[in-house]
């Protein structure tokens, strides 16, 4: 059989074309809910939705866990001094500059976020995707005397600064993720959404 | 001959026969009054979402598809949840509605749908005053309901209306007990339109969207019909 | 192009039978040239069988086969899911239609005696597409767990209870458990997804090959056989068309016109009236409180009007199922020298017109409460019913048929 077998007049050639662009554009609109049917539901939506966070009561050091997505967000209060002391990791560090996209564009800086105040980043490490342990520098920790506070991550050792940088020789490649986020007012931060332009 | 066998066929049909029960009044709600729906909404939820939920209803829906904006959502509407995409769950537990009513009140996603429009409407009209039950309610098209009527306030006082019927009496209908319920009744009539409404709409959130679709898609057809007819025809027609 | 079209065409023919399939089934296959409006719902049973595939895959995505989330996920799918409205919608629709499809293609076969020899296996097999299809219906039902689902699978499988001795073994074994409960859902949700599919699949191959099989061919509206005129150079019946293109294209326009009805109905009235969707389907499932009326789907309702006419139990239920099955014996029971109601007398003309009217009939008496005048309607059509199949070889015989034509009449 060959196509040219096909005996063609040029009034079923037309008739011919006319129904099958007619039917494929039924097709390709026929095709629209089976293929937004995968798309996220409204229960995915709203599971997904913006979580509001209150940090009027985060003290000093202190390390706030909330859900957002399914992933662990953490907010972390910085004072001064460490803030400071940050400048000075940045030959212990893979990527101090943050260079590596893991972070929204307000957020390449060296305190990684909105307000230096406050580090807003996901509790996921880079490697393997274990939520790493909290060491302030002023609490018991076991990473050693030169420790100026960070995330530790039990399950292989990568380590992270108060920034969420992650250091050199540890098996984790990149930076800790920071999320979208705004700040709703100056207690109350909305995790999932850019600041408004 | 053809004729009367045709007309045999009509005989099952005609031996169709109504199915018993209470005369029901005609909703008349119009899913696409937005105005209504809104109003509808807010009813509900300040007499009906303290012991009934409608769970498998999200409030971002209800803003979104009556056209209420985020801040009014908020404040008139979402008194059981902090996030608009949460469901529309009723505070009450289901042990507690148990006892106090007999049994828990039922979830009114899709009663819309299995009670129909019309019984929902005849069913908030026809509340009378009944001393023998403990509400010291009961209604005409749902005998010793155990919900009192949350819009008796709204409605007034009514008393039943009976017939006689062989010796005994017979309820058929319900009618305002004194002046200040028939004063009412318009407004009451109003309300339990919009409260229909607003149920119908929950029933079936899809439904204007499923009419507002289905005659582009049956216009389509007809031109792709049309075309596949032409299709038909310049095969055919040589046939002979 | 071309070129590499035809050579690809060829490469896949020297390895798989892609010519030989095309031409016996479609390019080189005759079929009569007088197939009337009556013959588009065979090919319209197909084309729902595709959407009812299509469809209920996509449900299988988010539906929830567990006595406790099966309800609310089929609500979940109407309305947090993009579109979950319309797949379910078509999916309703669809099991409505494959019937109105299904019982107008077997109408076909009485008119036209399509089941007579040598058509009797394509009719056999049709059988089986009948039963594989009730049973993936009835299965489906029970999925969205309703009040309807819950009750009318009760009331049908403990029919089962009915048979003597092994009864009560039976029910329990179908439903798992002692009473209609996840276990009894879980596996209907598996048998209606994949296992009736599969068989109504392999049913429907076979029901066409036994069709095209080169012995058979299709019959028409003059139920005369058109083999028996062959042009004496290309062997090819004289009646004859071949299926592509003709009936291609008169399919496609007839997809046409049937989308067009089906998407009336879907859009604008899918719960037709509580015949297709019922309303006490909207209440979930309650082993506390049964339903004032229970019926069945309403394509299901003949055979229940029967099964309630019998006043005993198990003879209701061997009168349900005789009334299913008799169809099969068509074959045998029709004696008459021609095959199309065109050319039989008044007798058979008659019978079928009763038959008809017996079926509408007792459709609507199924639904209906069984009581007083509804129950002596019942009796006396289901008389009716099996007095078509019982003493047709008695009036296929005595009736005055027409001379056949010797070819056909467009």
């Amino acid at each position: 059989m060959s196509i040219d077998d096909v005996d063609t007049s040029k009034r079923r050639f037309l008739t011919i074309a006319a129904t099958s662009v007619v039917g494929a554009v039924g097709v390709g609109f026929a095709a629209v809910p089976f293929i937004s049917y995968w798309q996220p539901s409204a229960k995915a939506r709203a599971a997904g939705a913006p979580v509001e966070v209150d940090i009027s009561k985060l003290e000093d050091g202190q390390r706030l866990v909330v859900e957002w997505r399914g992933k662990p967000v953490w907010v972390v209060r910085r004072n001064q001094e460490v803030l400071a002391e940050l400048a000075g990791l940045s030959g212990k560090l893979r990527d101090p500059n943050s260079d590596v996209e893991q972070q929204p564009k307000y957020a390449k800086s060296e305190h990684r976020s909105i307000k230096p105040e406050y580090l807003v980043v996901i509790g996921i490490c880079t490697h393997l995707g274990c939520s790493p342990s909290y060491y302030p520098k002023n609490e018991s920790h076991p990473m050693g005397p030169d420790w100026k506070g960070g995330f530790f991550c039990p399950c292989h050792g990568s380590s992270f600064d108060l920034s969420g940088r992650v250091f050199r020789g540890v098996p984790a490649p990149t930076n800790l993720v920071v999320p979208p986020y705004t700040y709703l007012s100056d207690t109350r931060v909305l995790v999932g959404v850019d600041p408004k332009a | 001959m053809k004729r009367i066998l045709l007309g045999l066929l009509l005989v099952p049909v005609l031996a169709f026969a109504n199915v018993g029960g209470p005369e029901l009044q005609k909703s008349l709600n119009d899913v696409r009054n937005q105005a209504s729906l809104q109003n509808g909404a807010k009813i509900f939820m300040n007499y009906c979402i303290g012991c009934h939920s409608m769970k498998y209803s999200r409030f971002e829906r209800v803003g979104v598809d009556l056209g209420i904006p985020d801040d009014l959502l908020r404040k008139d509407i979402m008194f059981t949840a902090e996030k608009p995409g949460e469901l529309m769950n009723t505070p009450m537990d289901a042990a507690s509605g148990q006892k106090w009513f007999g049994k828990a009140p039922p979830d009114l996603s899709v009663t819309a749908r299995s009670r129909g429009t019309d019984w929902l409407y005849t069913y908030f009209m026809t509340f009378y005053a009944d001393p023998t039950r403990p509400w010291g309610m009961n209604n005409l098209v749902f005998k010793d309901v155990g919900m009192p009527n949350p819009l008796w306030e709204l409605q007034g006082a009514q008393k039943p209306v009976y017939h006689e019927a062989d010796g005994h009496k017979v309820l058929v209908g319900v009618e305002p007990a004194d002046e200040a319920a028939k004063a009412k009744s318009e407004g009451y009539r109003r309300t339990v339109t919009d409260l229909v409404n607003f149920l119908d709409y929950v029933g079936e959130p899809a439904k204007v969207t499923r009419w507002d679709l289905g005659w582009k898609v049956i216009l389509y057809l007809f031109i792709f019909t049309f075309f596949a007819y032409l299709m038909k025809r310049s095969f055919w027609d040589e046939l002979h | 192009m071309k070129k590499l079209l035809n050579s690809s065409l060829e490469w896949v023919d020297n390895r798989f039978p892609l010519v030989r399939m095309w031409d016996e089934h479609l390019g080189k296959y005759y079929a009569p040239k007088n197939f009337d409006w009556w013959y588009y719902f065979g090919s319209i049973a197909l084309l729902v069988l595709v959407i009812q595939i299509l469809t209920g895959i996509f449900l299988t995505m988010n539906y929830k086969p567990s006595a406790q989330e099966a309800f609310a996920s089929v609500e979940y799918i109407m309305r947090d899911v993009e579109w979950g409205w319309l797949m379910r919608y078509m999916h309703s629709t669809g099991a409505s239609f494959f019937f109105i499809a299904v019982y107008l293609h077997m109408f076909r076969a009485l008119l036209y005696g399509s089941y007579r020899k040598p058509r009797e296996l394509v009719w056999l097999v049709g059988m089986g597409i009948y039963f594989a299809l009730m049973a993936e219906a009835f299965m489906g039902y029970l999925l969205p767990w309703g009040q309807m689902s819950y009750w009318g699978a009760q009331v049908i499988i403990s029919l089962f209870g009915a048979i003597p001795y092994i009864g009560d073994a039976i029910t329990l074994w179908i439903r798992g458990d002692y009473v209609i409960g996840d276990a009894t859902l879980n596996r209907f949700f598996a048998l209606h997804v994949i296992a009736v599919p599969m068989v109504l699949l392999g049913l429907v191959v076979m029901h066409i090959l036994a069709l095209h099989d080169k012995h058979v061919g299709s019959n028409n509206p003059d139920g005369i056989e058109i083999k028996k005129n062959k042009d004496p150079k290309t062997g090819i019946p004289l009646d004859g068309i071949p299926f592509h293109p003709y009936y291609t294209v008169k399919d496609i326009m007839g997809y046409g016109w049937f989308l067009i009805i089906f998407c009336l109905v879907m859009f604008y009235f899918p719960d037709m009236f509580g015949y297709f969707l019922e309303a006490n389907n909207f209440i979930p499932a309650d082993p506390m409180t049964t339903p004032a009326h229970i019926a069945p789907v309403w394509y299901f309702t003949p055979f229940y009007a029967i099964l309630r006419a019998i006043p005993d139990k198990l003879m209701g239920v061997v009168a349900m199922g005789a009334s299913v099955g008799i169809f099969a014996l068509l074959p045998w029971l029709d004696r008459s020298p021609v095959k199309s109601i065109r050319y039989k007398g008044p007798m058979f003309k008659i019978a079928l017109t009763l038959f008809t009217i017996s079926f509408i009939s007792l459709g609507i008496l199924g639904v209906l409460p069984a009581e007083g005048l509804y129950v002596t309607l019942a009796r006396i059509f289901t008389v009716i019913y099996f007095g078509f199949f019982i003493l047709m070889p008695i009036y296929s015989t005595l009736d005055k048929t027409k001379p056949e034509p010797a070819r056909v009449t467009m």
